[in-house]
């Protein structure tokens, strides 16, 4: 499989602050990796490195061949943030018009909604389950209905990759459940890639395929499956830490 | 019949016309600045233009010819001073309104002669606004909403989720200069009709009015332009009739309208 997105050693500063030192890993198209690590080991900086909204201070990133700085298909990739962390929830914006604004990186200046637009945001609605919602203001809906409406706006573009940083952070268990069921479903039956920031290492488990651990600088990177029978990782993790993070729990 | 008279005043058509352009450009970027929590910007732009009207009064050029190049640069330092010096956005704002209006204040204590017009663009009066005025703000009200128009989405997209905009390709400094520029010419555009101490309230009262109403950001773009317009339209009228200075009557029309959105969201 070829690689559609390669790291090769980078680093991150914050001021003299190194978050991120020396990183490289191959992500492969319909891997669903799982990006773990502690508090502040660099996850969200890693994303947001990847997807352009960070400098790197060393290192080099290509996205589907060509390097970041020069890649310019940002339809490819679907970024679903950390709940809400950056938006206004009392933004005046209906279920339909958050999820067209996902539409905007396929759309050249001046950039219009066209109805074929329009028809392709009802059609991801219904898939969704959503419909009924369309007219409502985020604010109105739950946790589960506002993370299906950016997971919408991730998808209308059609990605080939999805990133995620932390999903389930607001989702009770019943709603996290399904809302993993459906990335599962869009990695195996879609081949969408998917890159997912995750406290819950044994939960991932249950969907990825590979593990991403970083702790400011890469600890592992490779098969869930392998991992769990590494040496070098049970001398890290100690054997308790490492056989947490393989349980893979319901 | 007295209304039909006073639509054939040459006055009051100039006024209506200038008006209406202004009311929209300011209801349209209200809504921008509003929800990124940008609203004193008009503020300190007004007490930036107070300067440059000055400064074209000390020089004896047109004012507004001054005004708008001088208003937009204070636009660009505004951002450039949050973004550069790690200064908040609120107190940038701060910094160059102090600078705008102490140098009107010192300007006019130079002059000795022209404290009676400068003090007049503190209230504006659109009743007194000249053709070439019109003309001026028309041309640039159509700049504006041409601008509003084709970076529509853009501007949306990078007002709900600036960091999600700029994954979806779109440049969101160049976004956020041109929103500036933009509210930098509905600023000085907007002095001749409510003057400086009143133009912020043009731009933020249509704007929460349409927050208090809106089911969707096009909506609420719909709703704050038509509060804006009738709230000018109305203005001008009571004003006439009632001899009252019509900046702020305007303004305070605007505030009745925002008052009624606000309580028919309470009881419905």
């Amino acid at each position: 499989m070829p690689a559609i997105i390669e790291a090769k050693n980078i680093s991150v500063n914050y001021g003299s602050s190194e978050a991120l030192k020396n990183i490289s890993f191959d992500i492969e198209k319909g891997d669903f990796v799982g990006l773990a690590g502690s508090n502040g080991a660099g996850k969200t900086t890693l994303v947001k490195a990847l997807l352009g909204l960070l400098p790197l201070t060393t290192g080099k990133i290509e996205l589907f061949g060509e390097s970041e700085e020069r890649f310019n298909d940002w339809q490819k990739i679907g970024y679903l943030p950390q709940k809400f962390s950056t938006i206004n929830v009392l933004f005046p914006a209906t279920v339909e018009e958050v999820i067209t604004l996902g539409l905007l990186s396929t759309k050249k200046f001046p950039k219009r909604i066209t109805a074929a637009d329009r028809k392709k945001t009802k059609a991801l609605m219904a898939e969704l389950g959503i419909t009924e919602q369309a007219k409502k203001m985020l604010s109105e809906l739950s946790g589960g209905q506002q993370q299906k409406v950016l997971l919408g706006r991730a998808l209308i573009s059609e990605p080939e990759v999805l990133i995620f940083d932390e999903p389930s952070t607001a989702l009770d268990p019943n709603s996290r459940d399904a809302f993993f069921k459906l990335l599962q479903t869009l990695n195996q039956e879609k081949g969408i890639t998917i890159i997912l920031i995750t406290h819950d290492t044994g939960y991932i488990g249950k969907y990825a395929n590979k593990l991403l651990y970083i702790d400011r600088e890469l600890i592992y990177f490779g098969k869930f499956s392998e991992f769990c029978a590494d040496h070098k990782m049970k001398s890290y993790f100690g054997e308790h830490e490492q056989h947490i993070i393989c349980h893979q729990h319901d | 019949m007295e209304i039909i008279n006073f639509l054939q005043y040459s006055f009051i058509q100039r006024a209506f016309v200038a008006g209406v352009f202004v009311a929209v450009i300011c209801s349209a970027l209200g809504l921008f600045l509003v929800l990124r929590k940008m609203s004193l910007i008009g503020d300190g732009l007004s007490h930036v233009s107070f300067g440059a009207i000055a400064l074209g009064l000390f020089f004896g050029i047109y004012p507004f010819y001054i005004a708008i190049p001088l208003v937009i640069l204070a636009s660009i330092l505004i951002l450039k001073i949050s973004e550069k010096a790690q200064v908040y956005g609120d107190a940038a704002i701060g910094v160059v309104s102090a600078i705008g209006i102490s140098s009107g204040i010192i300007l006019a204590g130079l002059s000795h002669g022209f404290n009676v017009d400068l003090f007049s663009y503190l209230f504006g009066n659109i009743l007194a606004i000249s053709n070439i005025e019109v003309i001026l703000s028309a041309l640039l009200s159509i700049i504006v909403m041409a601008a509003v128009y084709f970076f529509y989405w853009d501007l949306f997209s990078a007002t709900f989720d600036e960091e999600y905009a700029k994954t979806t390709g779109i440049k969101t400094a160049f976004i956020n200069n041109l929103l500036t520029v933009l509210t930098a010419v509905t600023v000085v555009l907007s002095i001749r009709m409510v003057g400086v101490m009143l133009v912020s309230a043009l731009l933020i009262l249509p704007a929460v009015t349409a927050l208090q109403l809106s089911r969707g950001f096009k909506t609420a773009m719909t709703i704050g332009a038509v509060a804006s317009l009738l709230s000018v339209i109305l203005g001008i009228s009571f004003s006439f009739f009632l001899d009252l200075p019509t900046g702020a009557t305007i303004v305070m029309i605007n505030v009745v309208f925002f008052g009624l959105a606000f309580v028919y969201k309470k009881i419905a």
